[in-house]
């Protein structure tokens, strides 16, 4: 079975090229839906065949890589296309092919009659395509073309509808953003690569992690390494500083903000600080710098969505916050945590956002949760389907955001300090607040659209049937890893920890048995979820009043909310203006043409200047030669006789 | 390895094909416009085959460099003897080509080019007979040069190239085209002075036994054995200072050609005013001759100079890469900006040799290669875009996307190439020369690797002030691509992505020569410290 591995990213390279080829001439949408979605539901099959034999394969025995063919090989780097299939790799391939059938079984109802019908199933197959390149993969060079290939589907997919504007600008200023934000990171990536091979001299995961194994924690190149690598992961997995690409990236299809920018591309920064796990483990202070930031993502992005009022910025937000909570799990050791909720959050945000486009589809376009309201009754199957997304975010009891969110608060709290837990559980809260904040205004409350103009209905089938199936992993999802202190065996963990056993050897975290805590803290944790859903529902279902007089008391803090802490007013007034203008005004308008072309024109001249003098003696005049002729001999006689 | 046909080597058929071809082409009378187009298209197909048959039988195990053994399809015949002249005594010159895994990448992108140049040049209309003449001399200069292995040859093929580029540019050019031809003109004439001063400066350093008598000569690779160099001669020993003002002048002259900042004012000129063909030749081929130069002269011949000298030249690549992607930031025509990126992935190249070990040599010679097919097909793009809508100006389009599918397709790999993009060729050059200068260089090449986001910056600015946004109104009546256009991108389309994917083809041809190159150079100059 492992050497089917390759079918993994043959069918959605095949489903790929079919539609990029004749996708334009195939003029039947359900040929071009159908073709792409199979070849998705296919690669998943085959990873799901691969993971069932792999558990009933002893754990030494689970990891396997196949080798392809050499890709680069000059001096001592050597690098093949070759795939690693191992418990992590398998996880994120059944996350990735799983989450997106689903995506692309909505999408074909979701895209009806787009001019672009085609285009859009190619670039998702890429997608697919690259991500899985970017999972399987057993070496970073590898992992980086996977890297950088989704970078490229992103780019093009929040550019798909290219001549439409996007709130003050257009997609493709939004796409554009997105790339260039993610080549920052990238950048960051490459050095630390460079760095890993020259100081390993090998880019391969076997021989880097073996190298590593054997070094002492606090190896300050390390720290250098981990350091610029987690700069490529705040890149692609939205995380401060870098994080201001994933809200634009918004301007893309629902669906693609639903795979791409919420259940997989995203998480591809977590999966590639748990797969260098062992790296990272030697650099504490990358640790360190990982937590905090991951906190501070976490409860930044949280305060920014309780304010907006499109209905995917809000869950754009909450991606943010989510992906700084898994990185919250890793930076304090538990990155089996950290995926753990990578799984559920794949379930319950791809659920989010295929509603969140369902209603928009139903809404006519229309993002403005203000504008919305009541649309419960027109679509039962939505609310109730989106209610289970919320109520697993907000780490509802025994949903699966609960499990995984509590795993990764315990674990900051037992690995890392007190105050880790207290911001992770304010941003829990808040977390809670929004969500119920944004159920409400959608689905519950006054009807505020103009039902002459607007007639909501349900969803077609091709579109709820995901939802249904979301909806069922989002409830259910979380019970692979029920935490000991509940009784449960904590499988998820338990499956994936032997792919972390050298980095823990390496962290040596304290042991904590302390089944009291544990509870205490679960419960305070379920208490502040379960009030921040209360405060969200009754504000925004009732209440209105204390909301609009708390934006009116806090003008100040509201608008600066609201305006997303004018952080992209500020990059761009630091970074981006002070660029353009460098290049446009002075390397280009005053050095390159002023100072080194003029000079070489006024040398040009002077030498014309010159030979025009010379020229005037050369006249062709034969009395003037003799002239010069006689006095140039008069002068060496004088010469001569003078000496 | 040897390959002839009629008794004469395919290296000689392969550089000179294309001048049979101009005799051809200035036998038929000028109204015969399609015979003289598919002639001249005819001559450089079968350029293209031989240099197929030559990829194919090439020994990927033999380095060359500073070898003769080393060197495949070797011809050597004495071209030039004038048996005793009153002081400067007897010159023999002599017609010595073959090639390594330096030169053959050379060799294949010059056919490849060169025929697409000339299928590109179908739409040229105007006194067609001289255009394609000069074009097929222009060829044959190019492919003289990569060949060469007599500095004296070498320099003749040089200065072939330059005049019908001069006249290319001058005539066939656009409203500036006076201007920008003899600003090329001027400066590759200073750099060739440069490099005739220090190439006479070795003649009369070096000599050879050629018989019984010891006579000064040009062979290249005797100028790389420090044994060859007469006692007490300029350019004798190791490290003196007459060795390191040739090398500048060398470098100089090379340096101008890749261009090398500040050398490199003349390029987007001559761009801009130069025809699609011309300027796809001049990013494709050209601009490598100078990269070509330094690796198979400069570097060999005066490795302790060169050695001395490395932090120098990967300053220059920084400069270059970070200063014209700035540059073409700024540019609001089309082809400019094309040109000024030349400018910044020619650095790559410039910073990858200076790395001198295997990944950064390896990844400046692939770098080299790749260049000039990425940068060809976005000036064929610019081209097809003018060709129709006769204007470059960026802010002039708009939504192209949706029009013009094909090209769209097309224009997106070489951007994307362009801008390094992992399982495009771009990616794979790049990421060596960078990875080998990290080794030698860390922080220049942290500052440099900078370059990838502006590059991602403007290529993708640009991307989107043509192809994305909406339509204007008059271009509605825009065309796809068609056929012929279709057959200079596609093949040039189908190699970036190949080599993307799987670069050992070009990579392997390689792998020898950079290695023995980079010890070469190491080695000699290592002996030269020891020396001293």
């Amino acid at each position: 079975m492992y050497s089917l591995v390759p079918l993994i990213t043959l069918f959605p390279l095949l489903g790929f090229l079919a539609n990029g080829f004749f996708g334009r001439k195939i003029k039947n949408e359900k040929i071009v839906g159908s073709l792409s979605t199979i070849a998705v539901t296919l690669s998943f099959i085959v990873a799901a065949a691969i993971f069932i034999e792999m558990l009933g394969f002893p754990v030494e025995e689970r990891k396997h890589v196949v080798s392809l063919f050499t890709w680069i090989s000059a001096g001592t780097l050597a690098t093949n296309v070759a795939y690693q299939v191992d418990q992590l790799s398998i996880l994120m391939t059944l996350i990735v092919t799983g989450v997106g059938s689903l995506i692309h079984l909505y999408s074909i109802g979701y895209m009806h009659g787009d001019r672009g019908y085609w285009r859009f199933f190619t670039y998702m197959n890429l997608f697919i395509f690259m991500m899985l390149n970017l999972v399987l993969a057993d070496n970073y060079l590898l992992m980086f073309l996977g890297w950088e290939g989704v970078g490229l589907c992103s780019y093009l997919l929040i550019g798909f509808w290219y001549e439409r504007n996007f709130e003050k600008s257009t997609t493709s200023e939004a796409a554009k953003k997105a790339f260039i934000v993610n080549r920052i990171g990238d950048f960051g990536f490459l050095i630390g690569l460079f760095l890993m091979f020259v100081t390993f001299g090998s880019l391969n995961y076997d021989s880097v992690f073996l190298q590593a194994a054997g070094l002492e924690k606090g190896n300050s190149v390390i720290m250098w390494m981990t350091l610029f690598m987690f700069l490529g992961s705040t890149g692609k997995s939205a995380q401060i500083p870098l994080y201001v690409w994933l809200p634009d990236a918004m301007a893309g299809p629902t669906p693609v903000s639903a795979l791409i920018h919420a259940a997989t591309m995203v998480t591809a920064g977590i999966y590639m600080v748990a797969r260098s796990s062992i790296l990272y483990a030697l650099a504490p202070t990358t640790m360190e710098v990982i937590a905090v930031i991951g906190l501070l993502t976490a409860f930044f992005a949280g305060t920014i969505g309780i304010v907006q009022n499109d209905i995917k910025k809000v869950l754009a937000y909450s991606t943010v916050s989510q992906l700084g909570y898994m990185f919250l799990g890793c930076g304090v050791g538990a990155f089996a945590g950290g995926l753990f909720h990578v799984m559920t959050h794949a379930f319950f945000k791809a659920l989010l956002f295929l509603g969140s486009g369902a209603v928009i589809h139903a809404m006519h376009e229309e993002q403005d949760i203000q504008k919305m309201g009541g649309l419960q009754k027109y679509m039962p199957w939505t609310y109730k389907t989106f209610l289970v997304g919320a109520l697993a975010i907000s780490g509802f009891p025994f949903l699966s955001g609960f499990f995984s969110k509590d795993e990764i608060l315990w674990k900051s709290f037992a690995n890392g300090s007190a105050a880790y837990w207290v911001i992770g559980i304010i941003a829990a809260g808040i977390t809670a607040f929004y969500m119920f904040r944004l159920v409400s205004l959608t689905f519950l409350g006054s009807e505020r659209f103009d039902p002459h103009h607007v007639h909501p209905h349900e969803a077609p089938k091709t579109m709820l049937i995901p939802l249904i199936v979301l909806g069922v992993l989002s409830l259910i999802g979380g019970f692979v890893g029920i935490p000991h202190v509940l009784g449960g065996s904590n499988a998820f963990e338990e499956f994936l920890e032997p792919v972390f056993t050298a980095a823990n050897d390496k962290m040596l975290l304290p042991f904590h048995d302390a089944p009291g805590v544990e509870i205490s803290l679960m419960l305070v944790s379920v208490v502040v979820g379960l009030f921040g859903m209360y405060a969200g529902w009754k504000i925004y279902t009732e209440k209105r009043q204390i909301a609009d007089t708390a934006a009116r008391k806090f003008p100040l803090l509201y608008n600066l909310l609201l305006n997303k802490y004018k952080i992209d007013e500020l990059y761009d007034a630091v970074i981006v203006t002070p660029i353009k203008q460098t290049s446009d005004k002075f390397l280009w308008k005053i050095f390159d043409v002023k100072i080194i072309d003029d000079a070489l024109n006024v040398s040009a001249k002077t030498i014309d200047k010159t030979a025009g003098v010379f020229r005037k003696i050369q006249n062709g005049v034969v009395q003037n030669y003799a002239v010069v002729f006689v006095a140039g001999i008069l002068f060496v006689i004088g010469w001569l006789i003078a000496r | 390895m040897e390959i002839k046909f009629l008794h004469i080597g395919i290296l000689t058929w392969i550089t000179f094909l294309p001048v049979l071809g101009m005799i051809v082409v200035l036998l038929l009378p000028k109204e015969q416009k399609q015979a003289i187009r598919w002639t001249s298209l005819a001559f450089t197909i079968l350029q293209v085959i031989l240099a197929v048959v030559i990829f194919q039988n090439f020994d990927r195990t033999l380095a060359g460099i500073n070898s003769k053994e080393g060197m495949q399809f070797v011809e050597q015949y004495r071209w030039i003897d004038i048996k005793s002249t009153s002081w400067i005594g007897r010159i023999a010159i002599d017609y010595f080509v073959g090639i390594d895994g330096i030169s053959v990448p050379m060799v294949l992108l010059t056919a490849l080019i060169s025929c697409i140049a000339v299928i590109s040049s179908f739409s040229i209309e105007k006194s067609i007979k001289g255009y394609f003449a000069l074009l097929l001399l222009l060829d044959t200069g190019m492919m003289g040069v990569f060949v060469a292995l007599d500095f004296f040859l070498f320099y003749v093929f040089w200065e072939i190239m330059l005049l019908p580029m001069y006249f290319l540019i001058g005539v066939w050019g656009g409203p500036r085209r006076e201007y920008a031809a003899i600003k090329f003109f001027i400066y590759t004439l200073l750099g060739s002075v440069l490099m005739l001063l220090a190439m006479l400066a070795l003649y009369f350093s070096v000599t050879i036994k050629d018989g019984n008598e010891v006579i000064h000569t040009f062979n290249m690779l005797a100028m790389m054995n420090p044994e060859n160099f007469v006692h007490g001669s300029l350019l004798e020993g190791v490290g003196t200072s007459w060795r390191y003002v040739a090398y500048i002048a060398l470098f100089i002259g090379f340096a101008i050609k890749v261009p090398a900042f500040p050398f490199h004012t003349w390029l987007p000129d001559a761009h801009v005013e130069a025809p699609t063909a011309i300027s796809v030749i001049l990013a494709g081929v050209l601009l490598k001759m100078g990269t070509y130069g330094l690796m198979r002269i400069a570097f060999p011949i005066f490795p302790d100079a060169a050695i001395h000298y490395l932090y120098p030249l990967a300053f220059i690549g920084f400069i270059n890469i970070i200063y014209g992607a700035y540059c073409a930031m700024a540019q609001k025509d089309f082809k400019k900006l094309i040109a000024y990126s030349s400018v910044s992935h020619m650095g790559i190249v410039l910073l990858g040799m200076a790395a001198m070990n295997t990944q950064g040599m390896m990844g400046a010679m692939f770098q080299m290669f790749n260049h000039g097919t990425i940068t060809a097909m976005l000036f064929l793009i610019v081209g097809v875009i003018y060709d129709r809508a006769h204007t470059r100006g960026l802010d002039d389009f708009g939504g192209l996307m949706n029009k013009m599918p094909k090209y769209s397709g097309i224009m997106m790999i070489a951007f994307f190439a362009a801008l390094g993009l992992p399982g495009l060729s771009g990616f794979i050059s790049e990421a060596f020369s960078f990875l080998g200068a990290f080794q030698t260089f860390k922080w220049l090449t942290i500052a440099s690797a900078f370059g990838i986001i502006l590059t991602a910056a403007y290529m993708l600015w640009t991307l989107q002030r043509v192809f994305l946004g909406t339509l204007p109104e008059k271009w509605n009546n825009l065309t796809d691509i068609n056929g012929r256009e279709m057959a200079m991108l596609v093949p040039l389309a189908v190699i970036v992505i190949i080599l993307g994917i799987y670069p050992s083809p070009v990579l392997d041809l390689m792998n020898s020569s950079a290695n023995a190159l980079v010890d070469f150079v190491k080695n000699s100059a290592g002996i030269a410290m020891l020396g001293q």
